[in-house]
């Protein structure tokens, strides 16, 4: 019979907003940090993972085609973490986006393409995934039972 | 002159090249560039390239990254060359599951496993 993970003693609600330039180092800074965060409260190796990537995931349209790769242009993240749930808001300065535009790349006719998955691997490793109209804000929750 | 940075290293052996790569997460851009401009390189400087990649000691892969794979492995189509993928760890090898990449590309268990996949020349 398996154990209920158990958070670190004092262990509480971790919440903290980051405001990042593309920069490598701040953003692996961003992702060490959340990373303790889960590891305190006891997310198993899997959903450390999952997180990890959503998150990168994000970033990446954020920086790239929210922001449209302007170096001058920022995306927030805002995280809170507790033991039941994950939710990551990743906001960049565009115009928005709407995510029904994003063509299924598992479609036979665009699986050779390089790009446009990054939108899908979210949708897999997270409970929800959402864009927060108009577009440029993404909200995406990692709850620890699934559901 | 200045070097610039690597990011695989390369065994070019008697009847494939292996490669494998120095860092452990492929998530950056500027880092996922470099090592398309490396494979593209291997690929172009071979008349039928037989090409290892392997993952071992790869914990964390991007999206960009399987668009690189993607782009290397339609180079080496081009050139009738031969691509395999080996040493994927599980939670890397659930990525190319979700995004059905595991039936475009193809991935063997080990280095010995792709080698012995690898169709013989003509």
């Amino acid at each position: 019979m398996g154990s209920t993970p158990q958070p670190q003693a004092g262990a509480g609600r971790f919440e903290q907003t980051w405001v990042l330039y593309e920069q490598r180092e701040s953003i692996e800074r961003l992702q060490s940090e959340v990373s303790a965060a889960l590891h305190a409260h006891a997310y198993d190796d899997a959903a450390a993972f999952a997180i990890r990537l959503a998150l990168e995931e994000a970033l990446v349209n954020g920086f790239r085609h929210g922001n449209k790769g302007n170096p001058d242009k920022r995306v927030t993240v805002f995280c809170v973490i507790d033991g039941e749930h994950v939710r990551l808001e990743v906001t960049d300065e565009g115009e928005g986006f709407d995510p029904g535009s994003v063509p299924d790349p598992t479609a036979e006719e665009n699986i050779e393409i390089p790009s446009g998955r990054g939108i899908m691997l979210m949708r897999a490793y997270m409970t929800t995934v959402e864009y927060v109209p108009p577009g440029n804000c993404l909200r995406i929750v990692y709850r620890r039972d699934g559901k | 002159m200045a070097q610039q940075q690597t990011y695989v290293t390369v065994a070019r052996e008697s009847d494939c090249t292996r490669v494998e790569f120095s860092e452990k997460h492929i998530i950056d851009e500027v880092v996922i560039r470099i090592i398309g401009n490396e494979l593209t390189k291997l690929v172009d400087e071979t008349p039928r390239p037989r090409i290892i990649v392997s993952f071992r000691g790869v914990e964390h892969l991007s999206s960009a990254a399987l668009g690189t794979l993607l782009t290397v492995m339609n180079r080496v189509k081009a050139k009738d060359g031969q691509l395999r993928l080996c040493d994927i760890s599980t939670p890397i090898l659930q990525i190319f599951e979700i995004t059905k990449l595991n039936r475009v590309l193809r991935i063997e268990k080990d280095v010995a496993a792709a080698k012995a996949s690898l169709v013989a020349s003509h």
